[in-house]
């Protein structure tokens, strides 16, 4: 399998695919830190989760379609505005579904996991009536296209660098929010301790509604990003959901760090073994190899140590 | 719902625990009689054969009931035991069709024709099994069963429950989705395993087969209906509800929990391949689109609009969901994904014992005050809408 390159070449293979990989990586942490703050602070699985990112997708969409048609001298810029829009929107239909739907099935997580499956489908069939079947694609702005040539066999695209900077910024900050502001102190005493948070004065319920809508703005804009580098249609969403949760669980739940460590080793197994073997059989043994490793380690790779 | 301390208590008195009440034999007769009777009688091949292939899903949404009404575990993989059992059919049925007279025109004679175009020269091991007829309908249930056992014996002994464990079921049938599709050469890729004529020289596609085969399949349904019902009666079905309810006091009292929990597992698996094997006989192909999460998922939506915690009631939420499906889809397609969505919703906030539950609290009082009154005759109306 190896035999026929040269050390040379393997090294730019591996940096090439690398790379392939951090763009997913980019993509799966944004989904997944969505995932986290919501799974990790209330238990609730979001089953929904990649319709809210496609919702971010498609607010893009529009906003590129509104620039170029009404506003062209400032489409270079778009991009900041859609991303900021697209948080807005999807965090206020998350806060919307948590007032109306998951506010009533706190104590039961299971029922909670089929109400937002039903979520799902009726928003896919919501995009499918409103922007079509097609997958509608993006307008990059020039300052996007191209690429960066770093030796004669290495080269990396641009819009693949913007969305690590802008994941690597939403992670920290995220991260600032989480574990350095007020808000972020409330939320992770709610998820320690619930009946003593509220005892010391602090809202639950509020807190519960804010951190479901950040996590689902947190997903518009990795929808947002993910135009960067792909299609978007109404089920594209639903293409990533396993992975992501996977890799919430794998990450270990309630754990920021976790939740990028094994983004990270998802994404770049996968991609790694993406050129070597077909992209069907790389995908089946990375996630072989995930379930494989939470039947043993069912609590993920970190993990909070709560006394409860 | 009662509380498992008083369900425990109940049980030990067994002489007022009959295998079935009164109501439930009538609940019985009157499921059979609309699968057995009037559905025959009333609709044309075609249709029969339509719910023929409802009645396969129904095996799941009974499995489901056992493991997740009342054991507590909810698998969103249970396509892949249905899967499992219906390509193993499939590969018999498949094997059979592809003798080296019916194969000539192939480079290779004698072996499925999806294997000749994948350049695949010789059977593959893992298909020899299925040469044979009995060794077949052993392994249609054994191999989803002991996969079942292996998931389950992972998972429960290290105590994985609840979100967690659904959202492994999940990932696993998507591994063996893309799994089936990538291994074309092994398995029919997406297009699944088609083509398939005789049962051991047998024609499955003439009308009267698919009349026969459907007679089977409600008997089957029936008897698999009866197998729930007595592991619902005996202690193990006390057990099986203590556990969902207060799973530590049963492990504190001596009961392997794990062990019990594999062992729902395992049945909810064996139920869905049969519906599988049973799925294949009557459609007469297999493909992964049964197989993968969306499928998986919509199976539980049956068990639950039926009522998750009654046996007669996912019967009929398999047949009114699908009913529905058909009839919305082919006139109003849009609408569908819709009212499915919301099915979803609404059965989860606002009944979520379903159908059963719905019959329990609203129909079953003032049946049996009118019962009484008109005593000692009274027929009791069908719960739940007849499908089609």
């Amino acid at each position: 399998m190896l035999g026929d390159y040269s050390l040379g070449d393997l090294g730019a293979i591996f940096a090439m695919q690398g790379f392939a990989g951090l763009i997913l990586f980019s993509v799966y942490v944004l989904m997944a830190l969505g995932l986290a703050v919501i799974f990790g602070q209330m238990g609730v699985i979001n089953m929904a989760h990649g319709e809210f990112m496609i919702l971010g997708a498609y607010v893009t969409y529009l906003c590129s379609t509104f620039f170029q048609t009404h506003l062209p001298g400032l489409f270079g810029i778009y991009f900041f505005v859609a991303m900021i829009l697209a948080f807005l929107a999807s965090g206020a239909l998350g806060m919307i579904v948590e007032w109306t739907l998951i506010r009533h099935l706190y104590k039961r997580p299971l029922d909670t996991l089929l109400a937002t499956w039903g979520l799902s489908l009726i928003l896919q069939q919501s995009y499918r009536t409103i922007f079509g079947a097609r997958e509608v694609g993006v307008e990059l702005p020039s300052w996007l296209i191209g690429s960066v040539q770093v030796t004669d066999t290495i080269e990396v695209p641009i819009n693949g660098l913007f969305v690590m900077a802008i994941t690597t910024l939403i992670t920290v900050g995220v991260g600032l929010l989480m574990y350095r502001s007020r808000f972020g102190q409330q939320v992770r005493a709610v998820m320690q301790n619930r009946p003593m948070a509220g005892a010391v004065g602090i809202d639950t319920e509020k807190v519960d509604r804010y951190t479901f809508g950040l996590g689902c703005g947190i997903a518009g804009v990795a929808g947002s990003a993910f135009t960067m580098i792909g299609s978007t249609g109404p089920t594209s969403g639903q293409l990533y959901i396993v992975d992501t949760f996977l890799i919430v669980v794998f990450g270990g739940a309630a754990s920021l760090l976790g939740t990028i460590a094994s983004a990270f080793s998802i994404s770049q197994t996968q991609s790694t073994l993406e050129f070597f073997l077909s992209g069907s059989t790389a995908k089946v043994l990375t996630l072989l190899a995930v379930v494989g490793i939470l039947m043993v380690r069912p609590q993920g790779l970190f993990t909070l140590k709560v006394r409860r | 719902m009662t509380s498992p301390v008083q369900t425990l208590s109940k049980s030990l008195t067994v002489n007022d625990n009959p295998f079935m009440k009164p109501m439930e034999w009538v609940s019985l007769a009157l499921l059979a009689a609309f699968i057995l009777i009037v559905l025959p009688a009333t609709l044309d091949a075609f249709r029969l054969n339509l719910v023929g292939k409802y009645l396969t899903y129904a095996f799941v949404a009974l499995g489901l009931v056992m493991c997740w009404g009342y054991a507590g575990i909810l698998s969103l993989g249970q396509g892949v035991f249905f899967g499992l059992g219906g390509y193993c059919m499939a590969m018999y049925l498949k094997l059979e069709a592809s003798s080296v007279e019916n194969t000539k025109i192939q480079s290779t004679p004698g072996i499925p024709d999806f294997m000749d175009w994948n350049q695949i020269t010789e059977l593959p091991l893992m298909w020899k099994p299925f040469q044979s007829l009995p060794l077949t309908l052993i392994l249609v249930v054994a191999v989803p069963v002991f996969f079942a056992f292996v998931i389950g014996f992972a998972m429960f002994t290290r105590r994985v429950g609840g979100t967690y464990f659904a959202i492994i079921t999940q990932a696993i049938a998507a591994i063996l989705t893309i799994l089936i599709v990538g291994q074309q050469g092994y398995t029919g890729g997406i297009n699944g395993i088609t083509d398939l004529r005789t049962l051991h020289g047998w024609d499955i596609r003439t009308d009267s087969a698919k009349f026969i085969l459907y007679f089977l399949n409600g008997g089957l349904l029936i008897g698999c209906i009866l197998a729930a019902q007595y592991v619902k009666k005996a202690k193990l079905g006390r057990i099986l509800l203590a556990m969902r309810d207060k799973e530590d006091r049963v492990r504190f009292s001596g009961y392997s929990v794990a062990g019990f929990k594999v062992f729902a597992f395992c049945l909810a698996a064996g139920f869905a391949a049969i519906g599988g094997a049973m799925f294949t006989l009557q459609v007469g192909f297999m493909s992964p689109s049964f197989v993968g999460i969306v499928p998986s998922i919509e199976m539980v939506i049956y068990a639950a609009v039926g009522g998750r915690l009654s046996l007669f009631g996912a019967v009929w939420g398999t047949l009114l969901v699908n009913w529905a499906k058909t009839t919305f889809s082919e006139s109003f397609p849009e609408l569908w994904l819709f009212g499915l969505g919301a099915l979803f919703i609404a059965v989860v906030l606002a009944f979520p014992n379903g159908l059963a539950g719905i019959y329990r609290s609203y129909v079953e009082p003032r049946l049996t005050r009118k019962v009484k009154a008109l005593a000692p005759v009274g027929a009791p109306v069908p719960h739940g809408t007849p499908a089609e």
